[in-house]
């Protein structure tokens, strides 16, 4: 039998089709008001903790909440979209969906938007409360901080989307999150800036997306203006999520076992 | 050529280290009701995988539709229903067709989608849960939204993977009745795997299979007449039988050969 050749009625991203499913995810939630509520309140309610356990020292909290504020959305979106295409997966709607005329762009851009919507939400609500309400001190814009938030979600929902093709189970599935999120924590410059660590892992972290998500969020901190360092960091965070959402595309096969 | 909605030669599946489907040859006519029948795990569902060119590892030839299976082209003409219901359950019955439906044929008018679930959702007898979650509904009710969506735009083939499991003696004639309503009015071809053999009396044709292997592929009439049975069942079990004992008979010449 020959092989499948790409023919132009799926091989392109079409919009119509990506907008539908983006369209679906979110009736999706929308059926499920408790997990939105969680995604939402969570952030807030952390910032709002964490306010407080500094009450004495508000530089420090300025700046453990600016890396937050990049941290919460990475991690909500992994979680979500990692658990979501798992039971894509497992519930044969990846299946009959793939042996429609859907694209693997389609898919995957489709929870990026969606997703990406409800990060904006998350992240709108998150900034707004520590920088008018907490007293978080951005030297820059807080424009720039809702930015590398977004990003930052569009990381984890392609690390979750990515990772999900190695999960047989929601328990793996959940797993993965201390496997691929806490190494990324320890070493972002969160608990102690990357140049004090080992000589090693401070190389290590140079290589891991979330220290340039934190480093672009200490930058909006303690810049008025957008620093070239802050566009590299967020050209790398915007980078990684691309390549590791076309990772997850190449994990999307039509033919299975 | 083009009266075979499905024509394979030579066709091999292996999973694993396991072949599964071994060098099968058989058609499946247009415009007809194809059953494939066989005990669970006998390779009914690696088959149906194999036309909608879903299954990885196919050796061999498989035209479906005048294409090799798997072709771009016949993701849109082929109506695919999986053993377990595909359907997100946290959505409602209408936002699931309506999805699909948006899938198969992007950039109409909402009011063309929703027409068109309203039409399936006829088929399948399910209009009176149209607003209710997938997820609320009973097993078999799922069953049959997933039916409805394989049902969505004009399927030239429709290949049904054990649809009537689990419901009752009511709505599996119901649906059987759909069936031949498709296949006569439509013009569709439909391929049905079950395991229970009272249904291949329904089917024009039969495909009758045991262990990766096809036993007959006939009319459920010149089954019974060809092994002097009076039911399918019957049939079924002589053809097992016969195949056993050419199996035993081949073994041991084989064996006295290596002895020699």
């Amino acid at each position: 039998m020959s092989t499948t050749t790409p023919a132009a009625p799926t091989s392109a991203l079409s919009t119509s089709r990506t907008a539908a499913t983006a369209a679906r995810v979110l009736r999706q939630l929308r059926h499920d008001p408790r997990t939105i509520a969680l995604m939402i309140l969570i952030p807030c309610l952390m910032l709002i903790l964490l306010r407080y356990v500094f009450d004495a020292s508000p530089r420090t909290f300025d700046n453990i909440g600016a890396s937050l504020l990049g941290i919460f959305p990475l991690i909500t979106m992994f979680l979500v979209t990692s658990i979501a295409t798992l039971r894509e997966r497992t519930s044969g709607t990846l299946e009959r969906l793939l042996a429609m005329p859907l694209g693997k762009a389609d898919l995957i851009a489709g929870y990026a938007l969606a997703f990406g919507a409800l990060a904006i939400v998350q992240s709108a609500l998150a900034t707004g409360l520590a920088v008018w309400l907490l007293g978080l001190d951005v030297t820059g814009s807080p424009w720039l901080l809702l930015l590398v938030a977004l990003l930052d979600a569009l990381l984890g929902t392609a690390l979750g989307l990515f990772v999900s093709a190695f999960a047989a189970s929601e328990f793996q599935a959940v797993q993965f999150m201390p496997a691929v999120i806490f190494p990324q924590l320890l070493l972002c410059g969160l608990f102690t800036p990357r140049s004090d660590m080992h000589p090693v892992l401070t190389a290590v972290s140079d290589v891991l997306p979330m220290s340039y998500a934190v480093d672009g969020m200490n930058q909006v901190l303690h810049h008025t203006d957008m620093t070239a360092t802050f566009v590299r960091d967020v050209l790398i965070v915007a980078g990684c999520a691309v390549l590791v959402l076309a990772l997850g595309a190449a994990t999307l096969r039509r033919r299975t076992a | 050529m083009m009266n075979y909605a499905v024509q394979a030669d030579g066709l091999t599946v292996a999973r694993g280290p396991r072949t599964v489907l071994r060098h099968l040859r058989f058609t499946v006519p247009r415009g007809q009701i194809t059953g494939l029948l066989g005990p669970s795990g006998c390779g009914k569902s690696t088959l149906m995988r194999s036309i909608v060119g879903t299954q990885a590892k196919v050796t061999g030839t498989l035209n479906v539709l005048g294409h090799p299976a798997g072709h771009p082209t016949l993701r849109s003409r082929i109506g695919y229903v999986t053993q377990a219901p595909s359907v997100y359950d946290d959505l409602t019955v209408r936002q699931n067709l309506e999805y699909f439906a948006a899938i198969l044929a992007p950039g109409r008018p909402a009011a063309d989608r929703r027409h068109e679930a309203d039409r399936v959702l006829a088929d399948v007898d399910l209009t009176s849960h149209a607003d209710a979650l997938a997820g609320n509904l009973s097993g078999g009710q799922r069953g049959r939204v997933s039916l409805a969506v394989a049902l969505l735009g004009t399927p030239e083939l429709l290949v049904l993977d054990e649809p009537t499991v689990g419901l009752d003696p009511v709505l599996r004639r119901d649906l059987w009745t759909l069936f031949h309503d498709i296949a006569a009015t439509r013009g569709a071809t439909l391929l049905v795997s079950s395991h229970v053999m009272d249904e291949a009396e329904r089917c024009h044709r039969l495909l009758l299979m045991r262990e990766g292997e096809i036993l007959a592929d006939d009319t459920p009439d010149a089954l019974r007449t060809r092994t002097g049975t009076d039911t399918v069942e019957a049939a079924f079990l002589r053809l097992v039988d016969e195949a056993a004992a050419a199996h035993r008979t081949q073994q041991t010449t084989r064996a006295q050969e290596t002895t020699r």
